[in-house]
Protein backbone atom coordinates (compact mmCIF):
# COMPACT_ATOMS: atom_id res chain seq x y z
CA UNK A 1 0.00 0.00 0.00
CA UNK A 2 1.27 3.46 -0.90
CA UNK A 3 2.18 5.53 2.15
CA UNK A 4 0.33 8.78 2.80
CA UNK A 5 2.30 12.02 2.90
CA UNK A 6 1.97 15.17 4.97
CA UNK A 7 1.71 18.69 3.57
CA UNK A 8 5.46 19.11 4.23
CA UNK A 9 6.61 16.06 2.29
CA UNK A 10 8.26 18.07 -0.50
CA UNK A 11 10.20 20.07 2.07
CA UNK A 12 11.45 16.92 3.79
CA UNK A 13 12.72 15.60 0.48
CA UNK A 14 14.33 18.94 -0.37
CA UNK A 15 16.08 18.96 3.01
CA UNK A 16 17.46 15.50 2.28
CA UNK A 17 15.75 13.86 5.24
CA UNK A 18 16.05 10.15 5.81
CA UNK A 19 12.47 9.04 5.25
CA UNK A 20 10.71 5.91 6.49
CA UNK A 21 7.16 4.64 6.82
CA UNK A 22 5.49 5.43 10.13
CA UNK A 23 1.82 4.86 10.88
CA UNK A 24 1.02 4.69 7.18
CA UNK A 25 2.88 7.93 6.36
CA UNK A 26 6.21 8.50 4.67
CA UNK A 27 7.81 10.50 7.50
CA UNK A 28 11.20 12.13 8.18
CA UNK A 29 13.31 10.15 10.66
CA UNK A 30 16.25 12.58 10.72
CA UNK A 31 17.64 15.52 8.76
CA UNK A 32 21.06 16.25 10.23
CA UNK A 33 21.52 13.30 12.57
CA UNK A 34 19.47 12.16 15.52
CA UNK A 35 22.00 13.31 18.13
CA UNK A 36 22.23 16.85 16.79
CA UNK A 37 18.45 17.18 16.57
CA UNK A 38 17.93 15.72 20.05
CA UNK A 39 20.46 18.16 21.50
CA UNK A 40 18.88 21.11 19.71
CA UNK A 41 15.56 20.43 21.45
CA UNK A 42 17.20 20.03 24.87
CA UNK A 43 19.33 23.16 24.55
CA UNK A 44 17.59 25.57 22.14
CA UNK A 45 14.69 24.51 19.91
CA UNK A 46 13.64 22.00 17.28
CA UNK A 47 10.81 21.91 14.77
CA UNK A 48 8.83 18.74 14.02
CA UNK A 49 6.32 17.94 11.32
CA UNK A 50 3.65 16.01 13.20
CA UNK A 51 0.92 16.48 10.62
CA UNK A 52 0.31 12.74 10.67
CA UNK A 53 -1.43 13.06 14.06
CA UNK A 54 -5.21 12.62 13.95
CA UNK A 55 -7.81 15.24 14.82
CA UNK A 56 -11.39 14.41 15.79
CA UNK A 57 -13.94 17.11 16.65
CA UNK A 58 -16.80 16.28 19.03
CA UNK A 59 -19.52 18.89 18.87
CA UNK A 60 -23.05 19.27 20.22
CA UNK A 61 -25.10 19.77 23.38
CA UNK A 62 -23.73 16.53 24.89
CA UNK A 63 -20.18 16.83 23.58
CA UNK A 64 -18.76 16.97 27.12
CA UNK A 65 -20.75 13.92 28.22
CA UNK A 66 -19.54 11.93 25.23
CA UNK A 67 -15.92 12.96 25.71
CA UNK A 68 -16.04 12.04 29.38
CA UNK A 69 -17.67 8.70 28.52
CA UNK A 70 -14.64 7.69 26.42
CA UNK A 71 -11.87 9.56 28.29
CA UNK A 72 -10.04 8.40 31.42
CA UNK A 73 -9.22 11.95 32.52
CA UNK A 74 -11.91 14.48 33.43
CA UNK A 75 -12.83 16.84 30.61
CA UNK A 76 -15.34 18.54 32.93
CA UNK A 77 -12.41 19.99 34.84
CA UNK A 78 -11.28 21.92 31.74
CA UNK A 79 -12.04 25.57 31.14
CA UNK A 80 -12.34 26.89 27.59
CA UNK A 81 -8.80 26.82 26.18
CA UNK A 82 -7.71 23.98 28.45
CA UNK A 83 -6.00 20.76 27.41
CA UNK A 84 -6.04 17.39 29.20
CA UNK A 85 -4.00 14.24 28.55
CA UNK A 86 -5.56 10.82 29.04
CA UNK A 87 -6.57 7.56 27.40
CA UNK A 88 -9.52 5.90 25.75
CA UNK A 89 -9.96 2.37 27.08
CA UNK A 90 -11.69 -0.85 26.18
CA UNK A 91 -14.26 -2.25 28.64
CA UNK A 92 -11.51 -4.57 29.96
CA UNK A 93 -9.23 -1.59 30.65
CA UNK A 94 -6.85 -2.14 27.70
CA UNK A 95 -5.90 1.06 25.93
CA UNK A 96 -7.56 2.07 22.65
CA UNK A 97 -5.29 5.12 22.42
CA UNK A 98 -3.77 7.93 24.41
CA UNK A 99 -4.81 11.41 23.39
CA UNK A 100 -5.09 15.11 24.15
CA UNK A 101 -8.53 16.65 24.67
CA UNK A 102 -8.88 20.36 23.87
CA UNK A 103 -11.95 22.20 25.18
CA UNK A 104 -12.88 24.87 22.64
CA UNK A 105 -16.14 25.59 24.46
CA UNK A 106 -18.75 23.68 26.45
CA UNK A 107 -20.14 22.11 23.29
CA UNK A 108 -16.99 21.64 21.22
CA UNK A 109 -13.93 19.52 21.90
CA UNK A 110 -10.93 18.60 19.78
CA UNK A 111 -9.39 15.16 20.27
CA UNK A 112 -5.82 14.73 19.08
CA UNK A 113 -4.92 11.07 18.59
CA UNK A 114 -2.05 8.95 17.32
CA UNK A 115 -1.77 8.57 13.56
CA UNK A 116 -1.39 4.82 13.91
CA UNK A 117 -4.79 4.64 15.61
CA UNK A 118 -6.69 7.46 13.93
CA UNK A 119 -9.04 5.25 11.92
CA UNK A 120 -9.68 2.94 14.85
CA UNK A 121 -10.28 5.94 17.11
CA UNK A 122 -12.79 7.64 14.80
CA UNK A 123 -14.77 4.41 14.63
CA UNK A 124 -14.45 3.95 18.39
CA UNK A 125 -15.73 7.41 19.27
CA UNK A 126 -18.53 7.21 16.68
CA UNK A 127 -19.61 3.88 18.06
CA UNK A 128 -19.57 5.24 21.59
CA UNK A 129 -21.58 8.28 20.50
CA UNK A 130 -24.83 6.32 20.13
CA UNK A 131 -27.35 7.87 22.51
CA UNK A 132 -25.41 11.14 22.89
CA UNK A 133 -26.59 14.37 21.27
CA UNK A 134 -23.17 15.06 19.77
CA UNK A 135 -21.55 14.84 16.38
CA UNK A 136 -18.19 13.17 15.75
CA UNK A 137 -16.27 14.71 12.85
CA UNK A 138 -13.11 13.21 11.39
CA UNK A 139 -10.81 16.22 10.71
CA UNK A 140 -7.59 14.22 10.26
CA UNK A 141 -7.11 15.33 6.67
CA UNK A 142 -7.95 18.99 7.35
CA UNK A 143 -5.15 19.83 9.76
CA UNK A 144 -1.42 19.97 9.47
CA UNK A 145 0.53 20.14 12.72
CA UNK A 146 3.91 21.49 13.80
CA UNK A 147 5.65 21.04 17.13
CA UNK A 148 8.21 23.66 18.13
CA UNK A 149 9.96 22.32 21.22
CA UNK A 150 12.76 23.47 23.47
CA UNK A 151 13.74 26.27 25.86
CA UNK A 152 13.86 28.85 23.03
CA UNK A 153 10.48 27.87 21.56
CA UNK A 154 8.57 30.67 23.28
CA UNK A 155 10.88 33.44 22.11
CA UNK A 156 11.04 32.09 18.55
CA UNK A 157 7.30 31.74 18.18
CA UNK A 158 6.63 35.15 19.71
CA UNK A 159 8.99 36.68 17.18
CA UNK A 160 7.94 34.72 14.11
CA UNK A 161 4.19 34.66 14.71
CA UNK A 162 3.85 38.03 16.42
CA UNK A 163 2.19 36.48 19.45
CA UNK A 164 2.45 37.14 23.17
CA UNK A 165 3.02 33.73 24.74
CA UNK A 166 4.77 34.41 28.05
CA UNK A 167 1.49 34.46 29.93
CA UNK A 168 0.29 31.23 28.36
CA UNK A 169 0.32 28.34 30.88
CA UNK A 170 1.35 24.78 30.08
CA UNK A 171 -1.53 22.66 28.73
CA UNK A 172 -3.58 25.58 27.44
CA UNK A 173 -4.30 26.72 23.91
CA UNK A 174 -5.52 29.66 21.89
CA UNK A 175 -7.58 29.73 18.73
CA UNK A 176 -6.09 32.21 16.28
CA UNK A 177 -8.33 33.84 13.70
CA UNK A 178 -7.63 36.36 11.00
CA UNK A 179 -4.92 37.43 8.64
CA UNK A 180 -2.13 35.49 10.32
CA UNK A 181 -3.76 32.27 9.26
CA UNK A 182 -5.21 33.29 5.93
CA UNK A 183 -8.67 33.45 7.45
CA UNK A 184 -8.53 29.82 8.62
CA UNK A 185 -8.71 29.26 12.36
CA UNK A 186 -5.53 27.83 13.79
CA UNK A 187 -4.68 26.52 17.22
CA UNK A 188 -1.54 27.16 19.24
CA UNK A 189 -1.17 25.02 22.34
CA UNK A 190 1.54 24.90 24.96
CA UNK A 191 1.99 21.15 24.77
CA UNK A 192 4.52 18.67 23.47
CA UNK A 193 6.14 15.29 23.61
CA UNK A 194 9.77 15.97 24.41
CA UNK A 195 10.04 16.83 28.11
CA UNK A 196 10.76 20.45 27.19
CA UNK A 197 8.64 23.56 27.09
CA UNK A 198 7.14 24.02 23.68
CA UNK A 199 4.18 24.54 21.43
CA UNK A 200 2.07 22.63 18.98
CA UNK A 201 0.36 24.44 16.14
CA UNK A 202 -2.64 23.06 14.26
CA UNK A 203 -3.74 24.76 11.06
CA UNK A 204 -4.75 24.27 7.46
CA UNK A 205 -1.95 22.61 5.43
CA UNK A 206 -1.06 25.78 3.48
CA UNK A 207 -0.66 27.71 6.73
CA UNK A 208 1.49 24.94 8.18
CA UNK A 209 3.75 25.00 5.12
CA UNK A 210 4.16 28.77 5.38
CA UNK A 211 4.95 28.69 9.07
CA UNK A 212 7.36 25.75 8.64
CA UNK A 213 9.27 27.68 5.97
CA UNK A 214 9.32 30.82 8.09
CA UNK A 215 10.71 28.95 11.10
CA UNK A 216 13.35 27.16 9.04
CA UNK A 217 14.38 30.48 7.49
CA UNK A 218 14.79 31.79 11.04
CA UNK A 219 17.36 29.06 11.61
CA UNK A 220 15.32 26.59 13.64
CA UNK A 221 16.63 23.01 13.49
CA UNK A 222 14.23 20.63 11.70
CA UNK A 223 13.82 17.44 13.74
CA UNK A 224 12.66 13.99 12.69
CA UNK A 225 10.73 11.25 14.38
CA UNK A 226 14.01 9.63 15.46
CA UNK A 227 14.74 12.22 18.12
CA UNK A 228 11.04 12.65 18.87
CA UNK A 229 11.23 9.09 20.20
CA UNK A 230 14.49 9.49 22.14
CA UNK A 231 13.24 12.75 23.68
CA UNK A 232 9.87 11.43 24.80
CA UNK A 233 11.52 8.27 26.07
CA UNK A 234 14.01 10.15 28.28
CA UNK A 235 11.11 12.13 29.74
CA UNK A 236 9.27 8.89 30.59
CA UNK A 237 6.41 9.62 28.19
CA UNK A 238 4.65 6.56 26.72
CA UNK A 239 4.33 5.75 23.03
CA UNK A 240 1.28 3.83 21.94
CA UNK A 241 2.47 0.50 20.55
CA UNK A 242 5.34 0.39 23.04
CA UNK A 243 4.17 1.34 26.56
CA UNK A 244 0.45 1.34 25.76
CA UNK A 245 -1.56 -1.07 23.63
CA UNK A 246 -4.95 -2.72 23.33
CA UNK A 247 -3.75 -5.23 25.93
CA UNK A 248 -1.89 -2.81 28.22
CA UNK A 249 -3.92 -0.72 30.68
CA UNK A 250 -3.01 2.79 31.86
CA UNK A 251 -2.74 1.40 35.40
CA UNK A 252 -0.11 -1.12 34.29
CA UNK A 253 1.68 1.68 32.43
CA UNK A 254 1.84 3.78 35.61
CA UNK A 255 -0.48 6.46 34.22
CA UNK A 256 -2.99 6.31 37.08
CA UNK A 257 -2.80 10.08 37.59
CA UNK A 258 -4.59 10.47 34.24
CA UNK A 259 -7.32 7.98 35.18
CA UNK A 260 -10.12 9.63 37.20
CA UNK A 261 -11.88 6.61 38.63
CA UNK A 262 -14.16 8.74 40.80
CA UNK A 263 -15.49 10.71 37.82
CA UNK A 264 -19.34 10.88 38.01
CA UNK A 265 -20.88 8.26 35.71
CA UNK A 266 -17.55 6.55 35.08
CA UNK A 267 -16.23 5.92 31.56
CA UNK A 268 -15.68 2.97 29.26
CA UNK A 269 -13.28 0.69 31.12
CA UNK A 270 -13.59 2.43 34.49
CA UNK A 271 -14.92 -0.65 36.32
CA UNK A 272 -12.11 -2.86 35.10
CA UNK A 273 -9.49 -0.21 35.88
CA UNK A 274 -10.92 0.40 39.37
CA UNK A 275 -10.74 -3.33 40.06
CA UNK A 276 -7.18 -3.53 38.75
CA UNK A 277 -6.10 -0.56 40.83
CA UNK A 278 -7.68 -2.03 43.98
CA UNK A 279 -6.11 -5.46 43.47
CA UNK A 280 -2.83 -4.13 42.14
CA UNK A 281 -1.82 -4.88 38.55
CA UNK A 282 0.01 -8.16 37.86
CA UNK A 283 2.60 -6.32 35.79
CA UNK A 284 3.98 -2.81 35.83
CA UNK A 285 5.96 -0.52 33.60
CA UNK A 286 9.40 0.18 35.09
CA UNK A 287 12.58 1.95 34.17
CA UNK A 288 15.75 -0.11 33.76
CA UNK A 289 19.38 0.91 33.83
CA UNK A 290 21.55 -1.63 32.03
CA UNK A 291 25.17 -2.50 32.68
CA UNK A 292 27.46 -2.25 29.69
CA UNK A 293 27.31 -0.84 26.22
CA UNK A 294 24.55 -2.85 24.55
CA UNK A 295 21.13 -1.28 24.15
CA UNK A 296 17.89 -3.04 25.06
CA UNK A 297 15.28 -2.68 22.31
CA UNK A 298 11.55 -3.07 22.07
CA UNK A 299 10.49 -6.69 22.53
CA UNK A 300 13.65 -7.99 24.19
CA UNK A 301 12.99 -10.42 27.05
CA UNK A 302 13.40 -9.35 30.69
CA UNK A 303 14.39 -12.18 33.04
CA UNK A 304 14.78 -12.64 36.77
CA UNK A 305 18.11 -13.73 38.21
CA UNK A 306 17.05 -17.38 37.88
CA UNK A 307 16.60 -16.91 34.15
CA UNK A 308 12.79 -17.00 34.08
CA UNK A 309 11.14 -14.53 31.68
CA UNK A 310 9.26 -11.93 33.73
CA UNK A 311 8.49 -9.29 31.11
CA UNK A 312 9.68 -7.46 28.01
CA UNK A 313 11.36 -4.23 27.04
CA UNK A 314 8.94 -1.62 25.62
CA UNK A 315 11.53 1.01 24.59
CA UNK A 316 15.27 1.26 25.07
CA UNK A 317 18.04 3.62 24.03
CA UNK A 318 21.55 4.65 24.71
CA UNK A 319 20.50 7.94 26.31
CA UNK A 320 22.20 10.95 24.82
CA UNK A 321 21.42 13.10 27.84
CA UNK A 322 22.54 10.52 30.42
CA UNK A 323 25.15 8.57 28.47
CA UNK A 324 23.73 5.30 29.76
CA UNK A 325 21.75 2.42 28.34
CA UNK A 326 18.26 2.75 29.77
CA UNK A 327 14.94 1.17 28.98
CA UNK A 328 11.32 0.98 29.91
CA UNK A 329 9.96 -2.51 30.45
CA UNK A 330 6.68 -4.13 31.38
CA UNK A 331 7.51 -6.64 34.11
CA UNK A 332 5.90 -8.84 36.74
CA UNK A 333 4.84 -6.46 39.53
CA UNK A 334 7.05 -8.34 42.01
CA UNK A 335 10.04 -6.74 40.32
CA UNK A 336 8.64 -3.20 40.17
CA UNK A 337 10.30 -1.85 43.35
CA UNK A 338 13.23 0.48 42.65
CA UNK A 339 16.54 -1.31 42.96
CA UNK A 340 15.24 -4.74 41.87
CA UNK A 341 17.84 -6.75 39.96
CA UNK A 342 16.84 -8.18 36.60
CA UNK A 343 18.45 -9.24 33.33
CA UNK A 344 17.73 -8.36 29.71
CA UNK A 345 18.42 -10.80 26.89
CA UNK A 346 20.28 -8.85 24.22
CA UNK A 347 20.74 -11.27 21.36
CA UNK A 348 22.94 -14.07 22.77
CA UNK A 349 23.80 -12.39 26.07
CA UNK A 350 22.11 -11.77 29.40
CA UNK A 351 22.82 -8.23 30.56
CA UNK A 352 22.33 -7.20 34.22
CA UNK A 353 19.78 -4.43 34.77
CA UNK A 354 18.47 -2.49 37.76
CA UNK A 355 14.97 -1.07 38.19
CA UNK A 356 15.12 2.73 38.34
CA UNK A 357 12.61 5.57 37.97
CA UNK A 358 11.29 5.65 34.43
CA UNK A 359 11.40 9.41 34.24
CA UNK A 360 15.05 9.49 33.25
CA UNK A 361 15.02 13.17 32.45
CA UNK A 362 13.14 15.68 34.58
CA UNK A 363 10.90 17.61 32.19
CA UNK A 364 11.37 21.37 32.02
CA UNK A 365 7.79 22.39 31.43
CA UNK A 366 6.48 25.91 31.75
CA UNK A 367 5.21 26.44 35.29
CA UNK B 1 39.96 -3.91 -4.31
CA UNK B 2 39.28 -7.04 -6.31
CA UNK B 3 39.44 -9.23 -3.21
CA UNK B 4 36.50 -7.69 -1.38
CA UNK B 5 32.98 -9.10 -1.53
CA UNK B 6 29.65 -7.91 -0.18
CA UNK B 7 26.30 -9.20 1.01
CA UNK B 8 23.05 -7.36 0.18
CA UNK B 9 22.84 -6.68 3.95
CA UNK B 10 26.03 -4.58 3.55
CA UNK B 11 28.63 -6.77 5.27
CA UNK B 12 31.92 -7.13 3.45
CA UNK B 13 34.57 -9.82 3.54
CA UNK B 14 38.07 -8.80 2.48
CA UNK B 15 39.91 -11.96 1.46
CA UNK B 16 43.58 -12.64 2.16
CA UNK B 17 44.36 -16.21 1.20
CA UNK B 18 42.33 -18.62 3.30
CA UNK B 19 41.44 -15.88 5.74
CA UNK B 20 39.05 -12.96 5.59
CA UNK B 21 38.22 -9.75 7.42
CA UNK B 22 34.51 -9.15 7.97
CA UNK B 23 33.01 -5.70 8.52
CA UNK B 24 30.34 -3.32 7.29
CA UNK B 25 30.44 -1.24 4.13
CA UNK B 26 31.00 2.50 3.95
CA UNK B 27 27.41 2.89 2.81
CA UNK B 28 26.10 0.95 5.82
CA UNK B 29 28.30 2.98 8.19
CA UNK B 30 26.97 6.22 6.74
CA UNK B 31 23.37 5.09 7.13
CA UNK B 32 23.71 3.93 10.74
CA UNK B 33 24.48 7.20 12.43
CA UNK B 34 26.96 7.27 15.29
CA UNK B 35 27.79 3.70 16.31
CA UNK B 36 27.41 3.16 20.06
CA UNK B 37 28.15 -0.55 20.35
CA UNK B 38 29.39 -3.50 18.36
CA UNK B 39 28.14 -6.89 19.55
CA UNK B 40 30.63 -9.57 18.57
CA UNK B 41 30.95 -13.34 18.90
CA UNK B 42 33.85 -15.19 20.54
CA UNK B 43 37.02 -16.50 18.99
CA UNK B 44 36.45 -20.07 17.87
CA UNK B 45 32.74 -19.59 17.18
CA UNK B 46 31.67 -20.97 13.82
CA UNK B 47 28.94 -19.62 11.60
CA UNK B 48 27.26 -20.73 8.40
CA UNK B 49 26.95 -18.36 5.45
CA UNK B 50 24.00 -16.03 6.09
CA UNK B 51 23.91 -16.71 9.84
CA UNK B 52 23.79 -13.69 12.13
CA UNK B 53 26.94 -13.33 14.20
CA UNK B 54 26.40 -10.05 16.01
CA UNK B 55 25.02 -6.56 15.67
CA UNK B 56 25.98 -2.94 15.23
CA UNK B 57 24.07 -0.44 17.33
CA UNK B 58 23.49 3.23 16.90
CA UNK B 59 21.14 5.49 18.84
CA UNK B 60 18.54 4.81 16.18
CA UNK B 61 18.59 1.06 15.93
CA UNK B 62 20.42 -2.24 16.16
CA UNK B 63 21.35 -3.88 12.88
CA UNK B 64 22.07 -7.59 12.85
CA UNK B 65 25.28 -8.68 11.19
CA UNK B 66 25.38 -11.65 8.83
CA UNK B 67 28.30 -13.88 7.94
CA UNK B 68 29.18 -13.77 4.23
CA UNK B 69 30.50 -17.35 4.05
CA UNK B 70 30.88 -20.42 6.27
CA UNK B 71 33.60 -19.32 8.67
CA UNK B 72 35.35 -19.77 11.99
CA UNK B 73 36.15 -16.68 14.04
CA UNK B 74 39.93 -16.32 14.44
CA UNK B 75 40.02 -12.89 16.02
CA UNK B 76 37.66 -10.16 17.21
CA UNK B 77 38.68 -6.53 16.73
CA UNK B 78 38.82 -5.44 20.37
CA UNK B 79 39.47 -1.84 19.42
CA UNK B 80 35.82 -1.59 18.46
CA UNK B 81 34.75 -2.46 21.98
CA UNK B 82 36.45 0.64 23.35
CA UNK B 83 35.86 2.84 20.35
CA UNK B 84 32.85 1.77 18.29
CA UNK B 85 33.01 5.03 16.33
CA UNK B 86 35.95 3.62 14.38
CA UNK B 87 33.24 1.93 12.34
CA UNK B 88 31.95 5.35 11.29
CA UNK B 89 35.36 6.78 10.54
CA UNK B 90 36.93 4.01 8.48
CA UNK B 91 34.62 1.01 8.11
CA UNK B 92 36.85 -0.79 5.59
CA UNK B 93 39.83 -0.60 7.95
CA UNK B 94 37.84 -1.20 11.11
CA UNK B 95 37.08 -4.84 10.43
CA UNK B 96 34.96 -6.57 13.05
CA UNK B 97 36.12 -10.17 12.71
CA UNK B 98 39.05 -12.03 11.25
CA UNK B 99 37.79 -15.41 10.07
CA UNK B 100 38.93 -18.60 8.43
CA UNK B 101 37.04 -19.16 5.21
CA UNK B 102 35.79 -22.76 5.13
CA UNK B 103 34.69 -22.88 1.49
CA UNK B 104 36.19 -20.28 -0.86
CA UNK B 105 33.76 -21.25 -3.63
CA UNK B 106 31.02 -19.49 -1.64
CA UNK B 107 32.69 -16.16 -2.48
CA UNK B 108 31.43 -16.58 -6.04
CA UNK B 109 27.88 -16.09 -4.75
CA UNK B 110 28.68 -12.63 -3.30
CA UNK B 111 28.78 -9.21 -4.95
CA UNK B 112 32.16 -7.81 -5.99
CA UNK B 113 32.91 -4.10 -5.55
CA UNK B 114 31.39 -3.09 -8.88
CA UNK B 115 28.21 -5.11 -8.37
CA UNK B 116 27.87 -3.75 -4.83
CA UNK B 117 28.35 -0.14 -5.96
CA UNK B 118 25.55 -0.64 -8.49
CA UNK B 119 23.40 -2.30 -5.84
CA UNK B 120 23.82 0.69 -3.49
CA UNK B 121 23.16 3.18 -6.29
CA UNK B 122 19.93 1.36 -7.12
CA UNK B 123 18.89 1.45 -3.45
CA UNK B 124 19.26 5.19 -3.29
CA UNK B 125 16.56 5.71 -5.90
Amino acid sequence: MENKTTCLHASHKALGALMAPFAGYDMPIEYDGLDKEHTAVRTSAGLFDVSHMGEIVVEGPQALDLVNHIFTNDAAALADGGVAYGMMCHPDGGTVDDLLVYRVNAEKFLLVVNASNAEKDVAWVRNAAAGFDAEVVDRCADYGQLALQGPDAEAILEREMGLELKSMPFYTFRVLEGSLCGGVPAIVSRTGYTGEDGFEIYAAPEVIVELWNRLLAAGVQPCGLGCRDTLRFEAGLPLYGDELADDITPIEAGLGMFVKLDKPGGFIGSEALARQKAEGPARKLVGLRLDGAATARHGFEVLDLDGAVVGHVTTGYNSLTLGENIAMALVDARYAPLGSSLQVRIRRRLVPATVVKKRFYVPKYKK
Amino acid sequence: MSNIYYLPSHEYIRVEGAEGYVGISEYAASQLGVVTYVDTPEEGDTFAAGEDFGAVESRKAASDLFMPVDAEVLEVNDELVDNPRLLNNAPLEAWILKVRIEDPSQLDGLMDQKAYDEFVAAQQH
